[in-house]
């Protein structure tokens, strides 16, 4: 990648652009094409996002689709209380923090390491090779993944019983649950977590490995002392975006792999709101568990935005 | 610095590539065999004979899949959804990125936020569900793309596109030359787009491809697209009742065939997105890092 003009491009542009000394009203008409190209992405922005959002009102109300948002009676807290007091309440909570901690501890470091890696393989063609094939299983269905789970996971023949010469049913297995979404999250997109660090680390200046190796500074050591702190803010950019969803759990994986045996530690609030929701139509009380999911995530972000401006104040400035 | 630890660039070339060949083949080995299952007898894959090469090697499994009413006309479905969906929200990207790269465009900072604002906070499910519900769209083939309304992450990607690596002095040359924004955008912005063009390509149709779940939500089981009919076979296990009906060897031979179109039927799911992604790969790492800089 050519690495200057990567940096100057951002500069050719930033010349502003020439005020016009025309009032608002004729530099409004002057654009007037450009407004037109907005209006269907506006309007379907304001149907499909903005009208849901008011629709949330319904959380607070004991919404009758005969009677609209306004004219349904308002039922206070009753709803997330109800939620509150569900026997699966607790259960919901810690596993849906749980897998999403672990996946966070496991998806994190490892594409940083991965490209690290990468980065420094000198053939050129091995290192193409295996950026491809690490990318692949992104581009597959959640669906498929999970039918590969399940037959690789199965105990009379499947791959995993087959290495290890056992019979055991991982998926009735509630202790296995998590190792298993984390595992398969790992395989299915740690590659592809690796291209926006490769992209940063394509752009540092190739005379500071120069002068390393001058200096005799191993291939260890230019990781180290080049790489890393090159890395440094993007990872910690993509540290507090998945700090914030959190509560995030995916809907999909968890529901293809949940059985009722595993349920003890699959058992997540996504998958609650859908079943709630959608199957037993109780429309109210999904919308009142979903904004509860919503509300803890957007507290998440603020308090780690809080503490990462701390601390980006005393390490990075 | 002190002298390099004693381990020369060549010893560690050797464990760095032998470290990436293992990840490799970690990544590469499940993918190799649903390949050669695909081609075996379900039995002999169970019983472990097919680590490497495939084992009583047959394409039953594969006719299986084109004779399956279901598998069939779920394929149909995906490519026709999509196709269109890909089609909109591209135009959707673009219509809405390039105006809100225009410096000069009055109210620019406010649709700004108007877009943004749903990338941070949404309505959730069910309110989502109810307004798709009363504006006739369930059911519908629409019901998979107009919600959705604009990919936010991807415009904001092509946005920044537009305003770091397209040249400025081309646009007002051709501003100056009395084309209209209209005619720019068509005739210069476009066609020196086409990196990311191809990335927001490739990702529409992988999301569109790969998507189940709005389907499940929104058709009400009204032309269910592929990975949807896969559900039944792979997580249920079980193969339509139609082709049971033409299976002549009783139930061994209906259980060989669900098993076989398991694995074949995946390989149909996941070939074609597989096929494409090698050919725009070059963009993916410019394009993102041309999009991640703030314009």
């Amino acid at each position: 990648m050519d690495v200057k003009q990567q940096s100057n491009s951002g500069t050719a542009m930033a010349v502003p652009a020439k005020r016009p000394g025309r009032p608002l009203g004729q530099r409004i008409l002057d654009n007037w094409q450009l407004y037109a190209l907005l209006l269907v992405p506006v309007i379907l922005t304001l149907v499909y996002k903005y009208i849901p959002m008011y629709g949330i009102q319904i959380a607070f109300r004991d919404f009758k689709a005969s009677r609209g948002y306004m004219g349904s009676e308002p039922v206070g807290f009753y709803w997330f209380q109800r939620f509150f007091s569900a026997p699966t309440f607790s259960r919901m909570i810690v596993n849906t923090v749980l897998i999403s901690l672990f996946s966070l501890l496991w998806s994190f470091p490892i594409p940083i390491i991965l490209s690290l890696m990468i980065n420094q393989l000198g053939h050129a063609r091995f290192k193409r090779v295996v950026q491809t094939v690490l990318y692949a299983p992104h581009f597959i269905s959640v669906m498929v993944i999970c039918g590969m789970i399940r037959i690789f996971l199965s105990p009379s023949g499947g791959l995993i019983n087959l290495i290890l010469g056992t019979e055991i049913d991982f998926l009735t297995q509630s202790s296995a649950f998590r190792t298993i979404y984390v595992a398969s999250g790992i395989w299915q997109d740690a590659g592809w977590g690796c291209i926006i660090y490769l992209a940063t680390l394509a752009n540092v200046d190739p005379g500071l490995y120069e002068a390393a190796k001058v200096d005799g500074a191993s291939v260890f050591q230019r990781i180290v002392n080049i790489d890393l702190p090159a890395l440094l803010p993007m990872a910690i950019l993509n540290l507090i975006m998945a700090a914030g969803g959190l509560m995030n759990v995916g809907f999909e994986k968890v529901w293809l792999l949940q059985t009722d045996l595993n349920k003890a530690t699959s058992d997540v609030i996504a998958v609650y709101v859908y079943e709630q929701g959608i199957q037993n139509a109780k429309y109210s009380y999904s919308t009142a568990v979903g904004l509860f999911n919503t509300a803890v995530n957007i507290i998440l972000l603020l308090i780690v935005n809080k503490i990462a401006s701390k601390a980006s104040d005393v390490e990075f400035v | 610095m002190r002298k390099a630890s004693g381990m020369s660039d060549r010893t560690s070339q050797i464990i760095l590539t032998v470290i990436c060949a293992i990840v490799l083949l970690i990544v590469a080995y499940p993918l190799y065999y649903v390949v050669v299952a695909s081609f075996s007898d379900p039995y002999e894959v169970y019983a472990g004979k097919t680590f490497l090469l495939p084992s009583g090697f047959t394409l039953d499994g594969y006719k299986g899949v084109f004779l399956n009413d279901g598998i069939v006309s779920g394929f149909l479905n995906s490519v026709k959804y999509t196709i269109v969906g890909t089609i909109f929200s591209v135009v959707m990207l673009y219509i809405t990125a390039y105006p809100l790269a225009q410096k000069d465009l009055p109210g620019r900072k406010a649709l700004s936020v108007f877009f943004l604002f749903t990338m941070y906070f949404a309505g959730g499910l069910v309110p989502t569900y109810l307004v798709v519900k009363q504006t006739g769209l369930v059911g519908s083939m629409w019901s998979l793309f107009l919600p959705g309304g604009v990919g936010v992450g991807n415009m904001i990607i092509v946005r920044n596109y537009f305003q770091n690596s397209i040249p400025h002095d081309l646009v007002e040359a051709s501003e100056i030359d009395g084309c209209s924004k209209l005619r720019t955008f068509f005739s210069v912005v476009i066609p020196l787009s086409m990196p990311i063009l191809a990335v927001m390509v490739v990702f529409s149709m992988v999301a569109y491809w790969n998507d189940w779940f709005t389907a499940l939500i929104y058709l009400g089981g009204k032309g269910p697209p592929l990975p949807l009919v896969m559900r039944n076979i792979l997580i249920k296990s079980s193969a339509t009742a139609s082709q049971a009906a033409t299976i002549s060897g009783g139930y061994a031979e209906l259980n060989k065939l669900t098993e076989l179109l398991k694995f074949c039927s995946m390989i149909v799911a996941a070939l074609p997105m597989l096929v494409i992604y090698p050919f725009v790969q070059k963009y993916f790492e410019k394009g993102f890092m041309a999009g991640a800089v703030k314009g």
